[in-house]
């Protein structure tokens, strides 16, 4: 079943202005009476936001209510489409669906419902406090959804693994003119580079030391390049190899430039071989190796900020990002891999591990939306010409105890440790606000402009495939 | 012999909505519609702007036959199911052809009533349920100029506007003493018998024919009250009764349709009824209740096809709802729920004659029982929730009165979220 693009509506950004209402009816109906919209926000007596409007339903009820087969869902688009020609204006669709989604207008005499505007609807783009928005994350979707996945099935991944979700994706967007360095970590523990002679991807793949990935991955670039080949090097690295000892060769290739997209995986720890701290592991986390007991209580040292340290090196780009908002990933992953044409690129992904952390399989991506969600991790890129731009609020976040809570890892935390967490986070907020540009509006990486960058990015492999 | 795991009989609202349910979890299950009708799957609720020329009787199918194919569902149309036996679970149909099924939906419908009047039988008459039906009265239309109308129910009422339009006069006759009786109390059926009798339809209502002979024009109708009424057009408009003549000697519980539990099942284990043949629990009373309408079609269809398939998602059915919408001569007017105020309910009331505007609420006990409403936007999908759900409207009574559209649109977006 394809996926669809959707309006949302952010209920706490609303401020109940009506602009929305308005620019519909003026986009639909040539009028400027709100009664006449096709969507109408409504305030409760607490002054709470609520949004009426089609939802364009994956099975909906006003469809099989209609006598004269003048509503149907456009398979491409996924809008539920209304013929004039076909209706006759018995109104037993406004019977069928519960949202008010379909309704008579009394001045045109038919009934009436969104149709997103063809793709770029009215109210969202009057709506300046970005209560309303149109996702577009499923055009992406699509997109990757059509290109090969170059990783075999079967990989040995842990049930949920968040890790597995991240190499698939970025090596699908990366394409099949790659060569992969996968140092000791889960991306190779869980099959990726082999095993009885075969690989466990589709193109090239090597197994450095943790100490040495990022040169011998230059160097590899370095020769295609001399052979006058066009390839991406990409490593898919784990936290500890790139924080902790391979830390030293890393920073060395940062700073001679060299043209390879380094991405990290961060599970905050050593999880493929039994959960070791690393230097990312979070204060006051348990793991095997700072465990829970009458001396110790989980780790006695704050994170390693690394995404902030490689920002120092005046890399090409640098970016950080989280599975549970793939449309700003999916941006930042191109964005990247942009940059690593021409200079070193650094993308930095949180990743949650349902074993290691201990939460449950199924409440991987909700555990990454609440840590993004908490400020507990920060979501933001940064270029040497536009400096670092938060893309992602920090204002407002949701408490730190709806993240803490999920996970098994800070079931022991005492209050205290939860307010030198509390503390840590509020520093990071403070530091990524400085380094921030000032002026740079923050803007959700979602927007339909890095669609058509996607786009545009897709370049001719794509369209063999 | 043949066999279908899933047979349907029926190819209408009731049994399309089934065979979605089914295939949303079942896509290979063997599946047959038999429909006795020799067209694709049309509405009986369109057939009104067949007759008036405003649908293309070409264009008004639900169903085309790649969906069919893409849904690996055997169609067989103008085949009727004459007989079945639920203990071998084999149904003959009217070709003499049998089929053996694991689970069986009995999804035919109704036929229009006809009233034992006197001499009724000798005399030619039209009925509306059909697609014959409609090309038949449309094609009377042109030469038509006075039409008797036997009911002012919705059928009835929607017949006799078309007729009017074209240029005949029409007398409608309704035994009881309103119109559109079920739906509207007397107040807003007055409202609606006004726009009628303004555009020059006699509307008699509390008449009770009692007999009918030919007449030199046509027909003439004799009502209880000594006066007579004739046209050259009669168009029974009484109500519809269910189809269940295949059910002889089934052993299938029936009393006025086909009785069914909460999951549309009949008294016969892998037998299912839904829709207009189907008597369900009423959402007001203990007596089980037909519904013949098309909303209440589509719910039942999809219970019963969830039922089929074994889909644990199924929730029984909460019971029967009256609903209705209706369009007459440019109006509109809703009804949903029960009219009948139990004791100690608010009944709320706004009646403007001169814009010819009505609402009326009751609420019992803090929720919604029914609301109608003339030329008034309410959105009845919505409303129809609040009353299933028994949503307690305590809380913003007095909003719900004074606006109950905006308050019923942010009650069920804030419940969708
Ligand atoms: C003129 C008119 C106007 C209406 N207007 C409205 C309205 O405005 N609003 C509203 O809610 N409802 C309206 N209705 C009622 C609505 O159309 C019905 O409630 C709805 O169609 C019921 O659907 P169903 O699937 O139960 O049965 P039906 O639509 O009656 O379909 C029955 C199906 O069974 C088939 N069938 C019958 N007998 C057999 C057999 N022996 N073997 C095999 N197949 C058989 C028929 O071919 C048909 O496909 C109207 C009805 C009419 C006639
Ligand atoms: S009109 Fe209502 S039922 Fe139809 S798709 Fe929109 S929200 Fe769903
Ligand atoms: S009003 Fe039009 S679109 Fe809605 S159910 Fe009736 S015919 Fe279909």
């Amino acid at each position: 079943m394809p996926a669809y693009n959707t309006i949302v509506f952010h209920a706490d950004r609303c401020d109940g202005c009506g602009k929305c209402m308005l620019a519909c009816a003026q986009a639909k109906s040539a009028s400027d009476s709100p009664q006449r919209a096709r969507l109408e926000v409504l305030a409760d007596d607490a002054g709470r936001f609520e949004l009426a409007m089609c939802r364009q339903c994956a099975d909906p009820e006003c469809v099989p209510s209609c006598p004269a087969a003048a509503l149907a869902k456009n398979a491409a688009t996924g809008v539920i489409e209304w013929d004039h020609g076909k209706c006759i204006d018995c109104l037993l669709c406004t019977v069928g669906c519960s949202y008010a989604g379909i309704a008579l207008d009394e001045a045109a005499g038919h009934v009436v419902k969104c149709d997103q505007c063809g793709g770029d609807p009215a109210c969202v783009r009057a709506c300046k406090p970005g209560a309303l928005e149109y996702l577009t994350m499923a055009r992406i979707y699509e997109e990757v959804g059509s290109l090969e996945d170059l990783f075999v099935q079967g990989l040995a991944g842990c049930q949920g693994c968040n890790t597995e979700l991240v190499m698939r994706h970025t090596l699908r967007r990366v394409g099949p003119d790659t060569v992969v360095a996968a140092p000791p970590g889960c991306v190779p523990g869980m099959g990726a580079v082999g095993y009885n002679g075969l690989t466990g991807t589709k193109v090239p793949v090597f197994h450095p030391l943790l100490t040495n990935t990022a040169p011998m991955l230059a160097g590899l670039k370095r020769f295609y390049k001399r052979k006058g080949r066009q390839v991406t090097a990409l490593a898919l690295a784990g936290d500890g190899g790139a924080a902790d000892v391979g830390f030293q060769s890393l920073s060395g290739a940062a700073e001679r430039g060299e043209e390879i997209l380094f991405l990290v995986i961060d599970n905050e720890g050593y999880m493929n071989t039994g959960m070791q701290r690393s230097s990312c592991t979070p204060y006051g986390a348990w793991t095997s190796t700072t465990p829970v007991g009458r001396e110790s209580h989980g780790k006695s040292q704050d994170a390693k900020n690394l995404p902030l340290i490689m920002v120092e090196h005046r890399c090409a780009y640098v970016a950080t990002a989280s599975t549970a908002f793939m449309a700003d990933f999916y941006l930042k992953l191109d964005r990247a891999l942009q940059a690593s044409k021409t200079g070193f690129a650094y993308l930095h992904v949180y990743s949650p591990c349902t074993t290691g952390w201990r939460f449950p399989s199924k409440k991987n991506i909700e555990v990454a939306r609440k840590a993004v969600e908490s400020n507990f991790v920060l979501l933001w890129e940064y270029t040497p010409t536009a400096g670092l731009r938060l893309t992602r609020s920090v204002d407002d976040p949701a408490p730190l105890s709806e993240y803490l809570e999920v996970l098994g890892k800070y079931r022991h935390l005492t209050p205290e440790q939860v307010a030198h967490l509390q503390r840590h986070i509020a520093e990071n907020v403070a530091t990524i606000k400085r380094h921030a540009v000032a002026e740079a509006p923050v803007s959700p990486a979602s927007t339909p402009p890095g669609i058509s960058s996607v786009r545009a990015l897709q370049g001719p492999a794509a369209s063999q495939a | 012999m043949e066999q279908t795991h899933y047979l349907i009989a029926g190819a209408s609202h009731a049994a399309l909505a089934a065979l979605h349910a089914i295939r949303l979890v079942d896509a290979d299950g063997s599946l047959t519609v038999i429909g006795r009708d020799r067209e694709l799957p049309y509405s009986p609720t369109v057939l009104p702007h067949v007759v008036s020329g405003r649908s293309d009787p070409k264009c008004v199918f639900l169903r085309d036959h790649e969906y069919f194919a893409r849904a690996r569902v055997a169609y067989r149309c103008g085949h009727a199911l004459v007989r079945i036996d639920p203990a071998n679970r084999v149904a003959d149909l009217d070709d003499g052809s049998r089929l053996r099924f694991e689970k069986l939906l009995l999804a035919t419908g109704a036929r229009a009533v006809i009233p034992p009047i006197p001499g009724l039988d000798a005399v030619p008459y039209h009925v509306l349920r059909t697609l014959e039906d409609a090309l038949r009265l449309r094609a009377q239309l042109p030469q038509t100029r006075r039409a008797i109308v036997l009911g002012a129910g919705l059928i009835g009422m929607h017949a006799a506007e078309n007729l009017s339009r074209g240029g005949a006069r029409v007398t409608i006759i309704e035994q009881q003493e309103q119109v559109l009786p079920g739906y509207f109390d007397i107040d807003a059926a007055r409202i609606i018998a006004r726009a009628f009798e303004r555009a020059d339809v006699t509307i008699r209502t509390s008449a009770r024919a009692v007999a009918i002979e030919a007449a030199a024009e046509g027909v003439a109708l004799k009502l209880a009250d000594g006066s007579t009424v004739s046209g050259d057009l009669l168009l029974i408009g009484a109500g519809v009764t269910p189809v269940i003549d295949f059910l002889a000697d089934s052993r299938i519980q029936c009393d006025r349709g086909i009785v069914v539990d909460a999951t549309m099942q009949t008294s016969a284990e892998r037998i299912w009824a839904a829709g207009d043949v189907a008597q369900a629990a009423s959402f007001y009373g203990a007596r089980p209740v037909l519904n013949g309408i098309l909303p209440n079609a589509v719910e039942q269809g999809r219970i019963a096809g969830m039922a089929m398939a074994d889909d644990r998602a199924l929730e029984g059915f909460r019971g029967a709802v009256p609903l209705n919408t209706y369009r007459y001569y440019g109006h509109h007017a809703v009804s949903v729920g029960s009219g009948a105020a139990p004791p100690g309910a608010e009944v709320v009331e706004y009646s403007d004659a001169e814009s010819q505007r009505y609402l009326k609420i009751i609420l019992d006990e803090g929720r919604l029982h029914g609301i109608f409403a003339i030329n008034t936007p309410i959105d009845p999908g919505v409303m129809w929730q609040l009353v299933r759900r028994r949503l307690d409207l305590s809380a913003v009574r007095a909003r719900f009165l004074a606006q109950p559209r905006e308050m019923g649109r942010l009650l069920m977006s804030s419940l969708w979220r």
